[in-house]
């Protein structure tokens, strides 16, 4: 390992720009003649259209348009579509409603988008959108989804039944409830995983300019997938062909899944700029952000693990029911079912599963991927099992869960998953040692002398990442494949560009790709750059979600560095008259091994370009394109431990210590590692902790604003203390797993089991605030 | 329509904007200083934070003319030259951002909170006073490390000028 090569610490080269102030986001874009868009949102969780009145509004000072759904119909443009095709166990096609970019006839959820309003000023637009007149006949509206599939529920699409998106099942029913049946202990919970909203600090935003001479659009966008958005705009929204078509995602303030889908803002804008002739910029506010960014979360469970007299899992039966919102969402469908309960087996053999997901709609924000996306969901289902199963059992937790390890590998479950590595013994060890597991007694004595309750919980993980083996994920219904595409320009001068499919949000790609760079020929990094988010620049990509830019991303970098490096050791060897096999190259130079022969690496790239002396028939030129498509998903997994206090006065959570032991495989830089650990924890606790979403029964969002959402701040959370036990992967060249959302998929059922055993009860809701604390205690005594 | 004069990192600058147009959008929309950010609408993420005569005050709480006559400094005017304020350096060595959102409103926060404890800062200091800035990214836990850290760079280069001094 160099200094700047893979596993270094390295500092990150992209950090001057954000430091200094000239990081460049998209409502820092500015266009010749642009103006600002307003949107006009539904204030009703469910209403008729009866009336669209824009005459007002139109008069008002600055407005340039004012457009409604029926002109954007009328232009041919397409409705939203979800894009993972899931079956009901009956054989029939998930239940998919229209949703059109702006409202036409009906609204479904408070904050839905009826009339875009564009105006000289921001301040003019809004003005105006005030004067839109829209004529409403309100509905009657359901929130919760356990209530909205019962007869007699208001039905919000008519393609949709009761409201019953799909009826799914994974796994083998027969068996498992045999296993129930036979059980020596059956442990049996209703478990809730809380709505979330994602909360990137960047607002969403778009900027859409229509270029009249050239019949060409381009669309700035806050887009994790700025090739995916061009893609299904192009092909199911009629925005534009895909060569009339640019989207760039410049620098993006966090995504969290949030930024993945494509949303009815950036299609309306780019429309609205042909309609009305100037290029048309919206940002969202943050309470619209809280309205219509699509959240996380918000599944009801139902729940069975059987163990035989030994303490062995022998079963588990899960029904949930998923809340998709008012609208399914770009990959709503996958969360509950393909990235949920492929995962119920966890870290542990279990001989028999069976899951069911109904998922539903409600007067409520669509819902879709948040960082972790149905593997916290799934992981909450278990470990809250776990842990009350282990009570019920009395047995320790960390013994029941030994018990139950998977110690082989590759290891088949029955969801699906054939796990390939993996040692859930280590991290289980490391995490006990890094928090001193065996002084809780004395800690706990300690606090009770000071009138305070501690608790301590533990959470192991499992995750699938590096989405996916395209042929896999397309046979269980996914629109596209999600392979990920890299071509490395060496240019004359020696210095390289990296082209990406992969988009960086936060997660510092431009230094850890680059480090693949630095360690393969052994150039300064800062001789390396790496270039995304641009679909002018980058042929094609899949973006960046699902912990997947490392094992996915940045195996197509590998892929088409072993194409250069190749190619530029044929050079090498032609040059130097040496035999190509014995050609390296480090350090900056192309040697022949075991002689004093070399060139410098820049010497050989600017005879590939002057192609003066060339190997016969070489095409000049080094430059190479590879596409890499992952043999199976990855499997990062960990032991998280969290240590509580509880002041039972005032029913506030200290969060004493929380210490993360991941495997996440190789690691190219710990720093960055470290980094999204921190995040995705701070995520879990939030979730555990503070955030709650909180629609109230006629569909009115009450925590929508920061005055109302509990965002952890720095003064919620300890520092932690992480580190990583890793077993390389070996189903790809890097040997790299993901380590994206990890944190955010560990850390709450460990926040919980701690609170939990802190009070002494069998659950408590999520978020535990103070108040949810303070009544537990005062209901228990 | 009023007349706004400030004094923004060492240039005098004046223009003429809405009597509604708050300082966070003067600075972003008619003085093209991008880097001061707008994460909410209540005056509580801190992304915008900027300092006004000295102080830190987050830019989306005050109107443009109410500012006027003051002397600002916004994160395009932090570093010296080119040597980065020590702050800003911290933040990059301790790894204290990811997607750069909040880091504008972070780096003036923690510059103010150095300034007012030249004491010196402890854990459970920084994280209090970072309250009225939120980071959805890093957990805060190497933001934290890189106030401390530049916080006893700051104090001996400090007691390095003051030696300088005597």
């Amino acid at each position: 390992m160099g200094i700047e090569g893979v596993g270094a610490r390295v500092a990150r080269k992209e950090d001057k720009r954000f430091i200094t102030g000239g990081g460049r986001y998209v409502d820092d874009m500015v266009v010749p003649g642009m103006k600002h868009a307003v949107f006009v949102r539904s204030p009703h969780a469910h209403a008729q259209i009866k009336k669209i009145d824009v005459k007002k509004a139109q008069a008002m000072p600055g407005v340039v348009g004012v457009l409604t759904g029926k002109e954007i119909k009328a232009d041919g443009i397409g409705n939203l579509i979800c894009g993972w095709m899931i079956h009901s166990k009956d054989g029939t096609p998930m239940k998919m409603g229209a949703w059109s970019p702006l409202a036409v006839d009906k609204v479904r959820y408070v904050g839905d988008a009826v009339v875009i309003v564009v105006a000289d000023t921001k301040g003019q637009a809004r003005d105006a959108a005030e004067a839109v007149e829209i004529t409403y006949k309100e509905l009657k509206a359901v929130v919760d989804a356990t209530k909205a599939i019962q007869a007699g529920a208001p039905q919000i699409h008519a393609e949709a039944d009761n409201n019953l998106i799909f009826d799914w099942e994974l796994g083998d029913a027969k068996a498992t409830d045999a296993a129930i049946k036979s059980a020596a202990h059956v442990t049996r919970m209703k478990i809730v995983n809380n709505r979330l909203v994602p909360n990137a600090m960047e607002p969403r935003a778009a900027l859409g300019h229509y270029d009249k001479a050239e019949d060409h659009y381009t669309c700035w966008t806050t887009s994790q997938n700025p090739h995916v958005a061009r893609l299904v705009m192009s092909a199911f929204y009629n925005v534009a062909p895909e060569n009339k078509l640019r989207v760039i995602a410049p620098d993006v303030g966090g995504g969290f899944g949030s930024k993945i889908y494509i949303y009815p803002e950036e299609i309306v804008c780019l429309w609205a700029s042909k309609k009305t002739g100037v290029p048309v910029k919206w940002v969202a506010d943050r309470t619209e952000s809280f309205l219509s960014d699509a959240h996380g979360r918000d599944h009801v469970s139902t729940v069975e693990m059987a163990f035989d007299k030994d303490n062995r899992i022998t079963g588990l039966k899960v029904d949930t029911i998923a809340n998709l919102g008012a609208y399914m969402s770009l990959f709503s469908s996958c969360v509950p079912t393909y990235l949920y309960a492929t995962l119920l087996s966890g870290q542990y053999n279990i001989p028999a599963i069976h899951a069911n997901v109904r998922t539903v709609y409600t007067n409520t924000a669509p819902v879709d991927a948040y960082r972790g996306a149905g593997r916290p969901e799934a992981t909450y289902v278990l470990e809250r099992m776990m842990e009350t199963a282990a009570r019920e059992l009395g047995v320790s937790p960390a013994e029941l869960r030994r018990r139950n390890f998977i110690t082989s590998f590759p290891h088949q479950t029955p969801v699906i998953m054939a796990y390939d590595a993996g040692d859930y013994n280590a991290s289980l060890d490391a995490a006990m040692k890094a928090a001193d597991y065996a002084g809780f007694t004395r800690r706990r004595a300690d606090a009770a002398k000071q009138g305070k309750l501690r608790g301590i919980g533990m959470s192991c993980y499992i995750e699938a990442c590096g989405l996916a083996p395209s042929s896999a994920v397309g046979s269980l219904g996914a629109g596209v494949g999600l392979w990920e595409s890299a071509e490395v320009r060496v240019n004359a001068v020696g210095t390289i560009e990296v082209l990406t499919g992969s988009h960086s949000h936060g997660q510092g790609h431009e230094t850890t790709f680059a480090q693949l760079v630095t360690q393969r020929f052994g150039v300064p990094i800062d001789s390396v750059s790496i270039v995304h988010g641009d679909t002018d620049k980058v042929q094609m990509g899949m973006g960046t979600y699902g912990s997947r830019s490392g094992a996915v991303g940045m195996s197509a970098i590998v892929k088409a560095l072993d194409k250069v490096e190749a190619k530029a050791k044929k050079i090498a060897a032609h040059l130097l008259e040496a035999d190509e096999g014995d050609i390296v190259i480090e350090n900056g130079e192309v040697k022949v091994a075991g002689t004093d022969k070399s060139l410098p690496w820049f010497q050989v790239a600017l005879a590939s370009y002057t192609a003066h002396n060339l190997p016969a028939g070489m095409e000049p030129g080094l430059k190479e394109t590879a596409f890499y498509d992952p043999s199976n998903f990855t499997f990062p997994a960990g032991c998280y431990i969290c240590e509580v206090e509880i002041d039972p006065e005032t029913g506030t959570t200290e969060i004493v210590q929380f210490v993360a032991a991941d495997d996440f495989g190789n690691i190219i830089n710990p720093m960055i590692v470290e980094g999204q650990v921190h995040g995705g924890i701070a995520q879990g606790v939030g979730q555990a902790l503070l955030e709650g979403t909180h629609y109230d029964a006629s569909g009115q969002l009450l925590t929508a604003s920061y005055m109302d959402y509990t965002m952890p701040r720095a003064g919620d959370l300890p520092s932690f203390k992480v580190s990583t036990s890793n077993t390389p992967c070996p189903g790809n060249p890097l040997g790299v797993k993901g380590c994206g959302e990890a944190g955010a998929i560990g850390s709450p059922p460990a926040v919980i089991n701690a609170i939990t055993d802190a009070l002494g009860v069998v659950d408590i809701a999520m978020p535990a605030s103070p108040a949810t604390v303070w009544a537990t205690i005062r209901a228990k005594k | 329509m009023s007349d706004v004069s400030l004094t923004v990192n060492g240039r005098r600058v004046s223009g003429n904007a809405e009597d509604r147009t708050l300082l966070v959008h003067f600075l972003r929309e008619h003085l093209g200083l991008t880097g001061t950010h707008v994460g909410c609408d209540t005056s509580q993420c801190g992304a915008c934070v900027v300092h006004v005569d000295g102080r830190a005050v987050k830019s989306c709480s005050m109107l443009a003319v109410q500012a006027s006559g003051s002397t600002i400094v916004t994160i395009e005017g932090l570093a010296d030259g080119a040597e980065l304020h020590p702050v800003q350096a911290a933040f990059k060595e301790h790894h204290g951002l990811q997607c750069g959102f909040c880091t504008p409103g972070m780096i003036m926060t923690a510059t103010d909170m150095i300034a007012r404890h030249p004491q010196g800062l402890d854990e459970a200091t920084v994280r209090a006073e970072l309250d009225g800035n939120i980071c959805r990214c890093t957990g805060y836990h190497n933001i934290v490390k890189a106030i401390l850290a530049a916080s006893e760079t700051m104090a001996k280069g400090a007691k390095g000028r003051a030696k300088q001094a005597a």
